[in-house]
């Protein structure tokens, strides 16, 4: 809230609201990851990558299995009561206190955000869903503040380029945590790429919805990636990364994005961490 | 270009129209650059992004408050204008706001209008109504006179002619004002002021829109770079000002931070050259000004998101098109593929609610959602979370309750629904799940390669030999 003047009873919800400064807990023993359904079934590999990830940094990873999807593909379709009883299947099965570690911003925003939407008329469901909310954390940005990772680059040098899903940056600040794992790196030249901030044309049933728009969308996007010099594309989504691969196979071009946390891991050693337990 | 009074219950055409524009490669080019330079405008004039932040949630606030108390301070706007002079007049719908000033202008004898920029009066076609009535109107904006005569519409709220580059506008002036050939921007600029000059001294009745209405001191404010909008308020002996319901503010300290934000966000300017405050007719001792002043406040569908507290804040809305010059979609397709007066986010929002949601089912789905609209908006309007309530409210069944806008479960489909609510039982099944996650891997090599809208142009996706829960489970144990 500003200080300028008080907001009048009525003044405009503002959702989602945006990350500010967050405060980080001290690291934990253990923590739930929420594998989100893309990488359930396009990815696993990356969500392993994000288990081996948490484990190297000492901590127990609880994955349950009852888990499936957050709910936002039919929540952004506008189909609430179904997106809502699948998040409260999820919301039982994350009821303790560890934090919940999810290698996907969006995902990670609506458990962070949108679930205060979809339960604003239970009172009683809000109170889980603030515990929630609260215990949510993006992986990048959970390895970055909570665990304070140093890490070491191994291997050869390399140029990259870091894609950021839309919703990761504007709810999560995912960005900014990628960038901040990546330049630990000392052999990783992150290059920026054209139009870096703009959409790669996902965004879930959109790119079947509205094809040639999505199509134009990624087609740039992937245009751009090839014209950033990189020679390999990570990013924290692996929504953006169906979409973005998927142009680069039709186009003919070798060029594949990899989640950020296969990256880290094949490309890492810790050094141990800076923070406290 | 179809008119809306056209197609009033057929959807817009927005999917074959988009199609169309991607591929004008021309278009993309123009709109391409035109965005990327607005936007740098306006990163340039909020180098602070704290400072930004306190007015973004400063500016919302003013607008909220406006809205809280619509009714009251309309009521005394009308109050303050009829002291001032000013007629007010009150419409309805498009057509009564149409048959008001055509009153206005019978009364008259008018025969030439001359106009100001003016969105509202694009939502009421005013242009063709009084053409078809014997009164011929001509846009004074540069951008809006150019698009005229192309016999266009507006491509963008506050660049008509953004979608154009000078080589366009300068075959058109050749071929339509009979000059000589130029692309000197100078000289095209000076030719359509020439053409124009006149025409203010003609013309019967000068109209404008209205960025504030002052409810306290009963004043309309307009903002403007080329003169035209004060030459169009003060020349003619009389001035219509038409402007939305919305757009009234509480008192002048409210327009400061409002007006801050709107060139900033616009065109990058600190402030506009001209700022004009009308607060009535010539006085019996003064020289200048129009003998009669009118201001007509149209509704049109405004009312509808007044009434919903959520929908209530697409009328936040002070029309500076920052949500545009932002928008993945918008730069790529340009505003005439929207069909709609309003283009890009704002559109998608503020449509619904003027012609239904039959005839705009396909623009709340036009987005991916990402968030660039709402990032910008100067007077923090949630589009992406507004866009997903139309959503909701398309889909919605026809006949549920409440009843919350017209055309309410215009794309609902029993189809879509069932298909929803069996992916609502295998996410909460995790029996079924579990078989399903197995079958889909497992039979992963008879994927189709062609699965129709996606890969048109992306291959097909695959999915794993496995699953993260079956991994997960080897390497974790059962949980």
């Amino acid at each position: 809230m500003s200080p300028l003047s008080p907001a009048p009873a009525n003044a405009t919800r503002v959702a989602p609201p945006l990350e500010a400064a967050r405060r980080y807990p001290p690291k934990p023993a253990d923590v739930y990851l929420f594998g989100t359904c893309v990488i359930d079934v396009f990815f696993p590999g990356a969500g392993m990558d994000a288990i081996h990830l948490l484990e190297r940094e000492g901590i127990r990873v609880h994955f349950p299995q009852a888990q499936s999807c957050c709910g936002q593909p039919a929540y952004t379709s506008g189909y609430t009561d179904e997106a809502r009883e699948v998040a409260r299947a999820q919301l039982a099965l994350f009821a303790g206190d560890w934090p919940v570690v999810i290698p996907s911003g969006s995902c990670a925003g609506m458990f962070r955000h949108h679930y205060f939407e979809l339960f604003k008329d239970e009172p009683q469901t809000l109170k889980q869903v603030e515990s929630l909310s609260a215990r949510t954390f993006e992986l990048a940005e959970f390895l970055l503040e909570v665990c304070k990772v140093r890490f070491e680059h191994t291997g050869a040098p390399v140029k990259l380029a870091l894609h950021t899903s839309c919703s990761a940056r504007r709810e999560m600040n995912t960005h900014l945590h990628g960038r901040a794992l990546l330049a630990q790196l000392a052999g990783v030249e992150r290059v920026e790429h054209d139009h870096e901030s703009e959409c790669c044309g996902f965004g879930g049933s959109f790119s079947v919805r509205m094809p040639d728009i999505s199509g134009a969308m990624v087609q740039d996007k992937t245009a751009a990636l090839k014209g950033s010099g990189a020679a390999e594309v990570v990013s924290a989504d692996c929504g953006c990364l169906l979409n973005i691969n998927g142009c680069f196979e039709k186009q003919g071009d070798a060029l594949r994005g990899e989640h950020l946390a296969s990256f880290l891991l094949r490309r890492t050693a810790s050094a141990g961490t800076g923070g406290a337990r | 270009m179809s008119t809306l009074a056209d197609t009033p219950a057929q959807p817009i055409a927005f999917t074959r129209n988009a199609r169309e524009a991607l591929a004008d490669a021309q278009l993309r080019r123009n709109f391409r650059g035109a965005m990327d330079s607005l936007m740098d405008k306006r990163r340039n004039q909020f180098p602070d992004g704290d400072e930004l932040e306190r007015l973004r949630a400063f500016g919302n606030r003013v607008r909220a408050r406006a809205l809280s108390k619509l009714p009251d301070l309309l009521e005394r706007l009308e109050a303050n204008l009829a002291r001032n002079g000013v007629q007010v007049h009150w419409a309805e719908t498009v057509e009564e706001a149409n048959a008001i000033v055509h009153g206005i202008a019978e009364r008259h004898a008018a025969k030439k209008v001359i106009k100001g920029k003016s969105m509202v009066s694009e939502e009421m076609e005013m242009n063709h109504y009084l053409g078809a009535r014997g009164v011929d109107c001509l846009e004074s904006d540069m951008g809006e006179f150019i698009v005229q005569l192309r016999e266009e519409k507006p491509s963008h709220i506050i660049m008509p002619a953004i979608h154009l580059n000078a080589g366009q506008v300068a075959r058109l002036f050749h071929d339509k004002l009979d000059v000589d050939y130029t692309e000197d921007v100078d000289r095209l600029i000076q030719i359509g002021r020439e053409t124009l000059r006149r025409n203010f001294f003609e013309a019967d009745i000068g109209v404008s829109g209205v960025n504030f209405a002052i409810a306290e001191t009963g004043t309309l404010l307009l903002v403007e770079n080329e003169g035209n909008g004060r030459m169009s308020t003060t020349v003619p002996p009389v001035h219509i000002a038409v402007t939305g319901i919305e757009k009234v503010v509480e008192n002048l300290r409210d327009v400061i931070p409002l007006l801050s934000l709107l060139t900033r966000s616009a065109t990058g300017q600190p402030i506009t050259t001209y700022v004009n405050m009308i607060s009535g007719p010539r006085k019996a001792d003064e020289l200048d000004g129009p003998q009669e002043v009118h201001l007509v406040l149209l509704d049109n569908g405004r009312s509808q998101a007044f009434a919903d507290g959520e929908l209530r804040q697409t009328l936040n809305c002070i029309r500076c098109g920052a949500c545009m010059n932002h928008c993945p979609v918008y730069t790529r397709i340009g505003g005439h593929a929207y069909g709609t007066v309003y283009p890009g986010p704002i559109g998608k929002i503020v449509t619904p609610h003027m012609l239904g949601l039959e005839t705009t089912r396909d623009l709340p789905t036009a987005s991916s959602m990402c968030g660039a609209c709402g990032e910008v908006c100067p007077v923090k309007i949630p589009i992406p979370s507004l866009l997903r309530r139309l959503r909701e409210e398309a889909v919605r069944a026809p006949a549920a309750e409440p009843q919350h806008m017209r055309g309410q479960g215009a794309k609902h489909s029993k189809k879509e629904t069932l298909v929803w609510k069996a992916w609502r039982t295998l996410n909460t099944s995790p029996g079924l799940y579990r078989v399903a996650m197995y079958a889909g891997t497992r039979l992963r090599g008879l994927m189709p390669a062609d699965i129709g809208p996606w890969t048109r142009y992306r291959s097909a996706p695959k999915p794993a030999a496995r699953s993260l829960h079956e991994l997960a489970r080897e390497h974790l144990g059962a949980q």
